[in-house]
This record gives C-alpha cells, structure tokens and sequence, in this order.
C-alpha cells in the first residue's frame, strides 16, 4: 500500500509539479521561490498522510488546496517584513481564498509558466536552468550535476533568474499571437537544447525524457503551432535510434551501422503521425523539416534503402529556411549517397573553403570519407587525422581512430 | 512599473543599416500621448561630462564621462509601463534602437530585496 502511494505519488509529481507551481506564481503575485517551496510542501505533505489516509480523488486539487494554505500560511507570518506582502496578506484577509474542489477547475498555466521560463530578456543558461527547475520539477542539485557546475553555482544563477523576472517586471503570460513568432522560438530552442544535452549522453537521458514530456504538454496546449509538434516529432524520431547508437562497449555506432531491429516502432510510428498532421498546416518551418528527414531515415530498411533524392530535397528546403553551414554539410553528405562521392566532394570543398566551419570535426571526417570513395587515400588520411584533432568527445575519437587504422 | 530607458550609441553600427527607422518626433509623440513616457532628453557627450565622487569627505571631479559608459549615452527617457514586454515595445520603436542601443532598467522598488 505505502509503496503503491509513493508510486502514484512519483506519477503525478511529473505533470502535478509545474501545474502546482504555475498556480502558485499567479496566487502570490509573482513570488518564484515562494510559490516552489509550497508545492515541495504540499508533496511532502502527501507523502506523509496518502499513505495512512489512502489518495484522495482529486489529487492535484488536494496538492493545490494544500499549497495554497501553505502559501497564507507563510504569507501571514512574513507579513510584517513587506509592505507589499502585507497587502497582499491583507487582501487574503478579506476575500474568501479560492479552494480548488476538482482536479479539471485548477487552470493550467504551464503555458504561462514556459514563456516566462523562456523570456528572452533572461539569457540561455538562465532560461535552462529555470524549465528544469519550475517545469521538470528537477531539484537544484540535479541540474547542477546536469550541467557540471558546483550545486551553489546553479542556485546562484537559478535565483538571479527569478530576481530579474520579478525586479525588471517580466510578466507571466502567453505573449499575445503578434509576439508568438518571437517568443515560441525560444520555447523550442530551450527544449531541444535539453534533448540534446541528454541524447548524447548516456548518464543525462533523464535531460531527453523531460524535453520530451515538456514537447508533449507544449504541443497539447498550443495545438496550432506546427513547429512544436514538429519538434516533438523531431525528439521522438531521435529517440527511437538511441538504443543502437553507442555499442555494448560505449563505442559510438554509424547510422550505417546501427542494428535497425532496435530502433523503437511505437516511437517511430508516434513521431511520423504527429509529423504528418503537422505538415498538413503547410507552414513547415525548420523543426518540421527535420522532422521530415529524421522520418526518412527512421523508416527505411538500410541506408542503402533510404529515399536520399527526397533527403537532398528537404535539405535545400531547410537550408532556405534556416541557412547554416552545418545544413549544407549534411545536404553534401545526402548528395553523396544518392549520386557519388564526386558531386558531394565538390560540394564540400566548397563549404570548406568558406571557412566557417573549419574547427568542426565532422567538416573534415566527411571529406575524409568522401575522399576515400574516391580512392585518395593519402588524402583522405590527413583529413582524418585534422578530424581526429579537433573531435570534442572520446567516443568522437575512439570512433575517428578506429578509420586510421 | 518605471523603466529608465538609457540610450546610447553605436559606433560598429555599419552605414545604412538602421534604414526605415522611425523617426523621432512620432515616436516622443505617441508615448507622451499614451502617459508612457514620463520624461526623456538627449545629453550633451562625454566630452562635456563631469564625474562626481566623495572619497575622505572631500568631493572630487573630474573631467569626462565615468569609465564604461565612455561617450556611448546620447539621452535618456523614463518609461511607464505594465510591464517588461510594453517596454521592449516602447524601447524597440525608437529609432536609436535601430541606429544604437537601448538599455532598460528598471526603477528600484522600496520593497525588493537587492
């Protein structure tokens, strides 16, 4: 019975955390810490009493309600510190506190609570440490072995966000559909970025899963934005290969390579379905393009199988949507598969050339490739050697040597 | 919620790049109009500063603008506004946001902790 409880108590803390913790910034005006010290209350108050009293039927108006009283509570006794609190508690006073009778009454301000977490006028680390922390209910010391800094260092950084939210006035709102093109951006880079944090690290895939479940809830309250579903397509078509991507001995593994047999169906079919009803809207932007691509490969047979003509296709599609380098690299490398290593060598001395990308170890691991395909050797060799030099992880390395040889 | 809206100068900014700026007059017009700009002005440049100091009960001057702010602050405007969201607005329809830098800083309120 009590590990059942702890269990189902574990189960709502994923989604309950940044609802309760929502509704406790709009309640107390505004007051971060105030609002995430009464929602940590609130579980530990539950995990004290569910067990004995068994769960109650509504359990997120139960952690709502008791947050809440948590939240007077505290407000009361702090009340002769500020004048502005003592209004507030004063106000308390007067008006009958609302109480929260059912679960589906308590409004969801996750939406809210992410633009906010993701406001531009706060910078990128900021905005990181700030989803993990009010929206993936991670605790401080958590992010901060995320991120290998010092516990007191992200307790720094997280506190200096919610300064700057409440002195510089940031407001908790959705922006209004002028500012969306703006704002939503900064949603999906801060999502993605923790996606990726944890995709390619195997200790960190705890980042991926919240990125995830996040994406979920992003894309369920903003229904017609399709670059969100986009990016949810994206996440979950990357994460259907991650069981083939490092072998049993930690070594990095090829797309090529990749034993195809483990790449997650459920996964590959959720991500092309979202895609799909996505790119009905005809208004792909650079995630769903992504998308698309991630979709090609996750659902062919063998590389050899893959509809690379299409691939090139959404790479020029991407590339005039969100030129990058990096873009028109990996367009080479399609252009490679579909019509040899020639068309793509010249393609990517092209982009050597430009020099933007000539610290970037996979620039030169593909010409090394594509020289090889052509039979210079020698050539090819040195450009391994260059890529060897400048790839940022050892399995990168481990995986370069191994070419050398 | 006051902002003091610094406004300063750019000197990489490249020729032509703050093209279809708005201009000026429309902009103090609007904001006046609407209660959001309290008060604003240009200031004279660097050259014509004085920085003040009392170090030891003695009040020492000296000639030109104080260290980092160099000769980049052209004038200033205080901003009334709901919050930071209107202030970016405000702040990014002036047209030295186009031909400079704006810098937002909100009023220290009694209440706030630092």
């Amino acid at each position: 019975m009590t590990a059942e409880t702890k269990e189902f108590i574990a189960g709502i803390y994923a989604d309950g955390w940044s609802r309760i913790v929502a509704t406790m910034i709009r309640f107390t005006g505004g007051d971060w810490t105030l609002a995430e010290e009464c929602a940590q209350d609130a579980f530990a108050q539950a995990l004290r009493t569910w067990p004995e009293s068994g769960v109650p039927r509504q359990p997120l108006a139960w952690l709502t309600t008791a947050a809440r009283n948590r939240a007077v509570d505290r407000m009361r006794r702090a009340s002769t510190e500020a004048a502005k609190i003592r209004e507030w508690a004063e106000a308390m006073e007067q008006e009958e506190a609302p109480s929260y009778p059912s679960d589906s009454e308590i409004p969801d301000e996750r939406l809210e609570l992410m633009f906010t977490c993701c406001h531009p006028a706060l910078n990128l680390d900021a905005q990181v440490a700030l989803t993990l922390r009010a929206l993936a209910g991670l605790s401080t010391a958590e992010i901060a072995r995320a991120f290998l800094v010092p516990e007191r260092t992200m307790g720094q950084r997280i506190f200096r966000a919610k300064q700057k939210i409440a002195h510089a006035a940031i407001p908790f709102r959705v922006p209004p559909a002028h500012l969306l093109p703006d704002r939503l951006p900064a949603i999906l880079h801060v999502l993605y970025l923790l996606f990726n944090e944890g995709y390619g690290d195997q200790d960190k895939t705890r980042l991926s899963r919240e990125a995830i479940r996040l994406a979920r809830v992003l894309s369920t309250l903003m229904p017609d934005e399709p670059e969100a579903h986009g990016m949810l397509a994206l996440m979950l078509l990357h994460d259907a290969r991650r069981p083939s991507r490092v072998d049993a001995n930690g070594d990095l593994v090829t797309l090529e390579e990749q034993d195809r047999s483990q790449w997650n169906p459920e996964e590959i079919a959720e991500g092309t379905t979202i895609l799909e009803r996505a790119l009905r809207r005809r208004r792909a932007g650079p995630f769903q393009i992504q998308a698309a691509i991630a979709a090609c490969h996750a659902t062919a047979p063998s590389t050899a199988a893959t509809d690379w003509p299409q691939i090139i296709g959404l790479y020029e599609q991407l590339a005039l949507v969100a030129p990058s380098p990096v873009v028109d690299l990996n367009h080479a490398v399609a252009v490679g598969m579909a019509r040899g290593p020639e068309a793509a060598l010249a393609l990517v001395d092209a982009i050597a050339e430009d020099g933007r990308l000539s610290s970037y170890y996979l620039l030169h691991a593909t010409r090394a490739d594509l020289l090889r395909r052509c039979g210079r050797a020698a050539e090819a060799a040195d450009c391994l050697r260059t890529a060897l030099d400048l790839a940022p992880t050892e399995p990168e390395r481990r995986l370069l040597a191994k070419r050398l040889e | 919620m006051k902002y003091l809206m610094l406004v300063c100068v750019d000197p990489d900014l490249a020729p032509g790049q703050a093209e279809g700026a708005p201009e000026i007059d429309d902009w103090v017009t609007e904001m006046d109009g609407k209660g959001i700009r309290l008060l604003g002005d240009r200031v004279r440049p660097g050259s014509d500063a004085t920085t003040v100091r009392v170090r030891n009960r003695e009040v020492l001057l000296s000639d030109g603008p104080y260290a980092e702010t160099k000769d980049l602050i052209a004038g200033f405007d205080v901003l009334e506004c709901a919050d930071l969201d209107e202030a970016v607005e405000v702040a990014s329809r002036h047209p030295m946001a186009w031909a400079g830098v704006i810098e937002l800083r909100p009023f220290w309120i009694d209440d706030q902790d630092a």
